[in-house]
């Protein structure tokens, strides 16, 4: 069975970019738009990794992140943190809180593709 | 023969004449009529009371007995009417500036108000004027008896004394009468001085017409009367140049420090300038007063028996060739030259001791008795003038019976004359030296007044009256240099100049001494600068309230403490509250306490205090010690001041730089944030533009995916564009460097293009409008009003999360304005986000929600504010609401 990739983020069209790099790439990919009622989705789709965008409408990606990792059943999911301001502070937070990666837009696809494989055999 | 009855009834008749010109004169005066009271001849003519019974009869005996020295008498005045008028013209303005009443007030005054120094002054003058006024009653005595005796009824001793004594009491009576009828500011009595004018003319005429008689009448012409002259003793006398000197320095000094010469010259004085009419007119008096010394004594030494008392020879010598009438004109002028310097000098005296003596000890026992001082102390002081004034005659009185009226009348007329001049140093010194101090007055005139008294007065009761033979020729306790006519051994010096001169050098010395070495009071330092400097302080005309000056003085200090706009403003102030215009208010106590309140603001009470300490009880720091507390105060606190404002200054600059920085730092978290959204919105476009590129090199696509890949690549940077676009238009919005458009067009057509441009009327956002009240003419920059519109409608369709999404665009009139409203039915925007959604990307300090309105809002706030109208947020709508006002100018028409 395909592993599971759940992206939260709230761009149409970067939802559709990631979504068509990654399917092609053989995962399966389930998407999420709000930060509000991202965790719910994610107990409910218990996903083998996070792309996690930081600026959601409801919530912050980092905020979810923090809850993630308090929860015992996501605290070992890999999590992909994507965010499009530039601030090397954002990285450090988001590594410190416990992401596995971070990215900054815009990226290549050969990058989201490589990194998402990295995680999920690590 | 004239009986003695008739000269008694001319005598009262003459009396009562008098008492009419007194009345008359004081009617005039009450009336404010009579300008002849003013006019320079009758001062003049009041300054002839110099010319007593002593000049009237003695000088005659005087050129009997001594030859032409009684000439000195009169030169001495004339001396100083001549060439030290200015001496007197300083001392009439000081008179007037100071409106000072006596000889002692004006000594007393000037040495800061000393109460000790008034008194000094007083009994000086009236133990020298005692004597003075006893030879009065004495001459007018003697002249009854002369007329008794010619009748054949020699007065004894006891009709003499008896004489003397009804003499006194009218003399009393007129006194009274006339010198203490109102208690006038200046104390002038126009009544007396016109009676003394009128008295002056009858002296005059009386020795004028006794002297043309014994020329004419007795010797036969001029010629004749000149051969007699050289051929009697009096061309041969000797002349003494020493007692020339001393004499006529006396009587120059004494027609000053006389206390009557000063009540007639100063007190009584109504214009300065008339000072330069008696410059002339008084000597050319007193020329012709001696004119017929010289030959009425050579016709009676002539004519009349060995032995015949030379003083009354003006009256003997007509009586003895039956000259009744002009005998009797003759008693009269004589009558006339010892009344008015009675009055006078009872007058001048009277004031010195009610006012230095009588009243300060009353108001003493009044305090001591606390009884409070709003009685009626006018009432007090007239009481105590008249007793005083009957006291005074009743000593000169006494004086009278204890010398046992010696014949000599012109000795003890020098004695007194030279005791009056005890005062001279004193008042010279104290008009034109401000060095002189209270101590040196009092020790001067204390000084003066015991060697004249051991030189001369106490002698001139004879050797064994008062001082024993013994001491008198060997020295008190046989001390040899203190015999008191030859003091430190000096012999050989005539008596008279022998006390003048040890009496005036040593008063002189020890005033000089005793100022040199003793420091003025504040008050002296006052009082002695408006003295000194009296031509500077006053005017001629006009007499100038005292306090003026000490307000002055207050006003000088306090500008030296306060500062000179604040201190002139409070003395104006205070000035104005007493009803009074300039800057100079009257010196009260209520006044003293409010400087003094105004002054402890600046340098404590207490300083404040000692400061105003001599002010108000004559007592406490010199003028020096505050003029240094004031510099030195002024010195602290203006550099404190200076330090304040420094310390201010450094303040307000870190306040600014606070505030500054604090500015900056927001403005750099701005510009971060700002920094960091624009990031956020270009990255995002371009990272699906990024992607797709990749997507579609990549190849394996159907071609409807790659006909859509192709369509987000173009309508991302369709984004990218406007949101540059949007970055420009801000920033030339918010610099102000846009060129707005003049166009008019009607409000609906503007929200239809609106609306269509931003994506029309779809299922996504459904529009609905009430087009009746968007039928309005505007007349503005229609394009950026329209951009308006498209921001908000653009908002509406992006972020509103209804399901249904809905907007209202309502056009009605708020308080006159006319706004347009835009409302949608979404979640709003929170209360706590809502003052900050117009600022650039201002979500972005909200990390909890993604997105941004970007830029919308503010450039739709710039462009409200340079179209003159406004744009806002609604809150409580339900949804998102924005209300765009219209600038009022903007409205055309409704359509």
């Amino acid at each position: 069975m395909a592993k599971r990739v759940l992206l939260i983020e709230d761009e149409p069209n970067i939802i559709e970019a990631i979504s068509f790099i990654l399917s092609r790439d053989g995962w399966t990919v389930h998407t999420h738009e709000n930060g509000e009622t991202a965790m719910t989705k994610v107990r409910a789709f218990p996903p083998d990794l996070i792309i996690l965008d930081v600026m959601l409408p409801g919530r912050s990606g980092f905020d979810i992140l923090r809850d993630l990792r308090g929860d015992d059943e996501t605290a070992q999911t890999p999590v992909m943190m994507l965010t499009a301001r530039g601030q090397s502070k954002d990285r450090e937070l988001a590594l410190r809180l416990g992401a596995n990666h971070f990215m900054t837009k815009p990226f290549s696809n050969a990058e989201v593709r490589d990194n998402v494989r990295a995680l999920m055999e690590a | 023969m004239v009986s003695f009855n008739i000269l008694v009834a001319v005598a009262l008749s003459y009396v009562a004449l008098l008492f009419s010109v007194a009345f008359y004169a004081e009617r005039k005066a009450d009336q404010g009529r009579g300008a002849w009271l003013y006019s320079p001849i009758v001062y003049t003519l009041s300054l002839s009371i110099y010319c007593t019974a002593w000049t009237f009869y003695g000088a005659v005996g005087y050129a009997a007995r001594s030859g032409l020295e009684f000439v000195t008498i009169y030169l001495g005045p004339t001396i100083v009417l001549v060439g030290w008028w200015w001496v007197l013209r300083r001392l009439v303005r000081i008179g007037r500036a100071q409106r000072i009443t006596s000889i002692a007030d004006l000594i007393s005054s000037r040495f800061g108000k000393s109460k000790s120094l008034g008194v000094i002054v007083t009994i000086l003058a009236v133990v020298a004027a005692t004597p003075y006024i006893a030879l009065q009653l004495q001459s007018v005595t003697l002249s009854f008896a002369v007329f008794a005796e010619a009748g054949g009824q020699p007065w004894g001793a006891d009709k003499l004394n008896g004489g003397a004594i009804a003499v006194a009491i009218g003399l009393a009576i007129f006194t009274v009468f006339f010198g203490t009828r109102n208690l006038d500011a200046n104390e002038r009595h126009h009544g007396i001085v016109m009676a003394i004018a009128v008295e002056a003319v009858v002296k005059l005429f009386a020795l004028l017409a006794v002297g043309a008689f014994v020329v004419w009448g007795i010797a036969g012409g001029p010629s004749q009367i000149l051969a007699q002259i050289d051929a009697s003793p009096i061309s041969q006398w000797e002349q003494d140049g020493a007692r020339w000197v001393g004499l006529i320095f006396v009587s120059g000094a004494a027609f000053i420090c006389l206390p009557r010469m000063f009540q007639v010259l100063v007190v009584e004085n109504v214009d300065e300038r008339h000072l330069n009419i008696a410059g002339w007119a008084f000597p050319t008096y007193l020329m012709l007063m001696s004119l017929f010394v010289v030959p009425i004594a050579v016709v009676g030494l002539a004519i009349l028996p060995e032995g015949a008392n030379p003083d009354l020879f003006v009256l003997t010598v007509p009586l003895s060739q039956g000259r009744d009438g002009l005998a009797m004109f003759s008693f009269l002028g004589g009558f006339s030259s010892a009344t008015s310097m009675v009055i006078v000098s009872t007058i001048a005296l009277a004031t010195m001791v009610s006012n230095h003596i009588v009243v300060p000890i009353w108001l003493r026992v009044q305090a001591g008795a606390g009884a409070k001082m709003s009685g009626d102390v006018r009432s007090v002081i007239l009481l105590a003038r008249r007793l005083s004034i009957g006291g005074i005659l009743a000593l000169g009185y006494l004086y009278f019976r204890v010398s046992g009226g010696g014949t000599a009348l012109a000795a003890i007329g020098l004695v007194s004359f030279s005791g009056a001049v005890q005062v001279l140093p004193v008042l010279i010194g104290g008009v034109f030296w401000r060095g002189a101090t209270r101590i040196g007055a009092a020790m001067g005139l204390i000084t003066g007044f015991l060697v004249w008294g051991w030189t001369l007065f106490l002698p001139s009761f004879g050797a064994g009256a008062f001082i024993s033979e013994t001491v008198m020729a060997q020295g008190p306790f046989s001390i040899y240099w203190l015999r008191p006519t030859a003091l430190f051994g000096i012999d050989g010096m005539d008596a008279l100049v022998h006390g003048i001169v040890w009496s005036m050098l040593l008063n002189a010395l020890m005033f000089f001494l005793g100022s040199v070495f003793s420091f003025p009071t504040p008050m002296e330092r006052l009082q002695g600068a408006q003295f000194v400097n009296v031509f500077d302080y006053s005017t001629g005309s006009a007499s100038r309230h005292t306090d003026a000056a000490d307000a002055e003085d207050l006003l000088i200090m306090s500008q030296r403490i306060m500062g000179g706009t604040e201190a002139q403003a409070f003395f104006q102030a205070e000035a104005m509250s007493q009803g009074k215009s300039g800057y100079l208010p009257d010196v009260t106590s209520h006044f003293i306490e409010r400087l003094e309140r105004e002054l402890a603001g600046s340098v404590g009470a207490a300083t404040a205090h000692a400061m105003m300490g001599p002010l108000t009880d004559g007592h406490g720091m010199s003028v020096e010690d505050l003029i240094a507390v004031a510099d030195e105060a002024a010195q602290i606190l203006e550099y404190s001041n200076q330090l304040e404002a420094k310390s201010a200054e450094q303040e307000h600059t870190a306040r600014a730089l606070r505030t500054a920085n604090e500015k900056l730092t927001v403005l750099s978290v701005q510009k971060d944030a700002f920094l960091s959204q624009i990031s956020h919105e270009l990255r995002t476009p371009m990272t699906s533009i990024r992607s797709f590129s990749e997507i579609l090199r990549d190849g394996e696509m159907t071609p409807a995916e790659q006909e859509r890949y192709a369509g987000i690549i173009h309508d991302e940077t369709l984004r990218l564009t406007r949101l540059l676009d949007d970055l420009l238009d801000l920033s030339v919005l918010a610099n102000g460097q846009v060129t707005l458009q003049d166009q008019s067009g009607d409000l609906k057509g503007l929200i239809d293009r609106a609306v269509s441009v931003a994506g029309g009327d779809t299922e996504g956002l459904r529009i609905l409008r009430n087009p009746s009240s968007e039928a309005l003419g505007v007349r503005t920059d229609l394009d950026r009003l329209g951009q308006v519109f498209i921001n908000l409608i653009t908002n509406a369709r992006k972020y509103c999360d209804a399901d249904a999404p809905q907007l209202r665009i309502k056009v009605g009139r708020v308080s006159g304005h006319y706004c347009i409203d835009f409302i949608d039915n979404g979640s709003g925007i929170l209360a706590e986000n809502q003052a900050l959604i117009f600022e650039k990307f201002a979500r972005v300090s909200d990390e909890q929600k993604a997105g941004s309105a970007g830029l919308g809002l503010a450039i739709c706030r710039e462009i409200m504010q340079r179209l003159g109208g406004q744009i806002s947020y609604l809150p409580g709508q339900g949804g998102a609401a924005f209300r765009v006002v219209l600038p009022p100018a903007a409205i055309l028409a409704i359509r």
